[in-house]
């Protein structure tokens, strides 16, 4: 583990723990969210581009690939607005406490065999339960702001949140069960091997419960990304951001480096969902079709190639929501929870059922 | 001091703070948002404790569940800025007597009872564990919670759905 070698490196006391641990927790910040981040927008307004038949950005560079570095930029530069009537303390450690509890779950997404944040048992279950901190802090930034269209972006963005979390929390569970981990690096571990041992083609091994195990994964499969989807309000489940109605939503008010910081957050999420969903289903950093280290006996090319399958699969959901985005319309607020509460969650409950009996077996 | 007390107090100093606040604060969003911090550092607590489990549900049912259906009801509230919450002092001699009984009992209980002490080890996972301790050895407890819950949100939807 990267951990290990951390700590051997600064010899080995207690001070290179501390050492160790600081790097260990900001490596994904510097190497992965922020160059992350300005890929993904500028791949975002190229996909939106393409799709409508425009060219998007051009003038900056080549292809217009410096946009978002001279994007954050103006960003640094400007005023940092704070109007009378926003509610200082709370409008201040708001973004602070979204993005906070965007970078936590990062703490248990494998990156590779030998770097995850923190081996914690939970995993999966971790990452839920930190989401709570977003909402928290997104229902902050709503009140804080002091605004209608603010506080009412926020609250739909809440109860969004809310009820998705159930199908996603309904088909982990259906993984945990299947598996007997909680664990994302152990998950991971267990789809080693080629592309049929991921669990959406039912896991490894080759008994009859495998195969039975296919269209329930499938299903799983579907649930787990819809829901995640709604979760970063991407559209179609953008009604809390929805524009032509509520402005911009939660973050209306902000400017400058706080609005930044918004922004941060919902891309680290959208890599993050996609990263869950990735690490549950498609074999997290495992690549499907072995790996030329083993092949040439190179070992420590391994944990490169696993690096770049983690984030080819994981900037291929990302794509994929904002394919979806520039594709589908947006849905009103009663569609919204009928979806989650009268579709998913019943279909997640039934394929649960299913998937325990069939473990059973 | 190693690295693991300095954390120790870090959390007990956000509770303690923070539900300090919670109680003298007259903004009842104030209230709820600094509840959020209370139970962070509970959370972070039972993690130094050991109790990796209880430290995530802790996070799941208070801060994703009780703090956003109390941060809800009061934002839903009409008028939430002009409520008036009374923070006076009446009765003084009861309360001190009363205060002063009850926190001599347990400053006593605490110096005179004899801690268990263990050397410090890496706490091990609970979750299996616990797994296994409540679907077998108390099955029956946690099923009837389960019920006991389940008719708590029957009734809480009949009484939300009846129409006049």
């Amino acid at each position: 583990m990267m951990y290990d070698f951390l700590v051997d490196l600064f010899g080995n006391s207690a001070l290179a723990n501390i050492i160790a641990g600081t790097i260990q927790s900001l490596l994904p910040l510097f190497v992965f969210i922020l160059p992350f981040a300005l890929f993904a927008v500028y791949l975002e307004r190229k996909v939106s581009a393409h799709m409508q038949d425009r060219l998007g950005p051009m003038r900056t560079g080549w292809h217009g690939w410096k946009q978002t570095i001279a994007d954050i930029l103006k960003l640094i530069q400007k005023e940092d607005i704070v109007a009378k009537d926003n509610d200082r303390l709370l409008f201040n450690l708001a973004p602070i406490i979204v993005f906070a509890g965007s970078y936590a779950a990062f703490a248990a997404i494998p990156f590779t065999s030998i770097f995850i944040g923190t081996e914690v048992d939970l995993g999966i279950f971790y990452i839920i339960a930190v989401t709570g901190i977003v909402v928290a802090g997104i229902l902050m930034a709503g009140w804080a702001s002091n605004n209608k269209y603010s506080l009412l972006g926020s609250m739909r963005s809440v109860a969004q949140i809310i009820s998705y979390e159930i199908p996603t929390i309904l088909v982990a569970l259906s993984l945990v069960m299947i598996s007997g981990s909680m664990n994302l690096h152990t998950l991971s571990e267990q789809q080693t091997g080629y592309a049929w041992n991921w669990y959406i083609f039912g896991g490894p091994g080759s008994e009859l419960s495998k195969f039975l195990l296919i269209p329930s994964m499938l299903v799983g499969f579907l649930i787990i990304y819809i829901s995640t989807l709604a979760e970063v309000n991407r559209t179609p489940f953008d009604i809390p951001e929805a524009e032509s109605e509520l402005v911009s939503g939660y973050h209306t008010e902000y400017s400058g480096m706080k609005f930044a910081m918004f922004f941060l957050a919902e891309y680290a999420n959208m890599f993050a969902v996609s990263a869950i969903v990735v690490a549950l289903f498609l074999g997290g950093y495992q690549s499907p079709i072995g790996y030329l280290g083993d092949l040439i006996g190179a070992k420590w090319m391994i944990p490169i190639e696993q690096f770049s399958w983690f984030t080819i699969k994981g900037v291929f959901f990302v794509f994929v929501q904002m394919w979806l985005r520039w594709t589908l319309p947006r849905l009103r607020v009663d569609q919204l929870m009928a979806v989650s509460w009268k579709y998913l969650i019943p279909i997640a409950f039934v394929n649960l059922i299913i998937i325990g009996l069939i473990t059973l077996l | 001091m190693n690295v693991y007390d300095f954390i120790f107090y870090l959390f007990a100093a956000i509770t303690v703070l923070s539900a300090f606040f919670v109680v003298t604060n007259r903004n009842i969003v104030y209230s709820a948002f600094f509840l959020l911090f209370t139970f962070f550092g509970v959370a972070g607590i039972y993690v130094l404790l050991g109790a990796d489990f209880v430290a995530i549900v802790q996070l799941i049912v208070y801060v994703g569940g009780i703090l956003i259906l109390l941060l809800f009801g009061v934002m839903l509230t009409n008028k939430i800025t002009n409520v008036e919450i009374k923070t006076g002092t009446i009765n003084i001699y009861p309360a001190v007597i009363g205060v002063g009984l009850l926190s001599g009992a347990l400053l006593a209980a605490l110096i005179t009872s004899t801690w268990k002490t263990f050397p410090t080890e890496a706490p091990l996972p609970t979750t299996a564990a616990l797994g296994t301790m409540l679907l077998q050895e108390y099955a029956l407890v946690f099923e009837l919670l389960g019920i006991i819950l389940l008719i708590a949100l029957i009734g809480a939807a009949s009484i939300a759905r009846r129409e006049a």
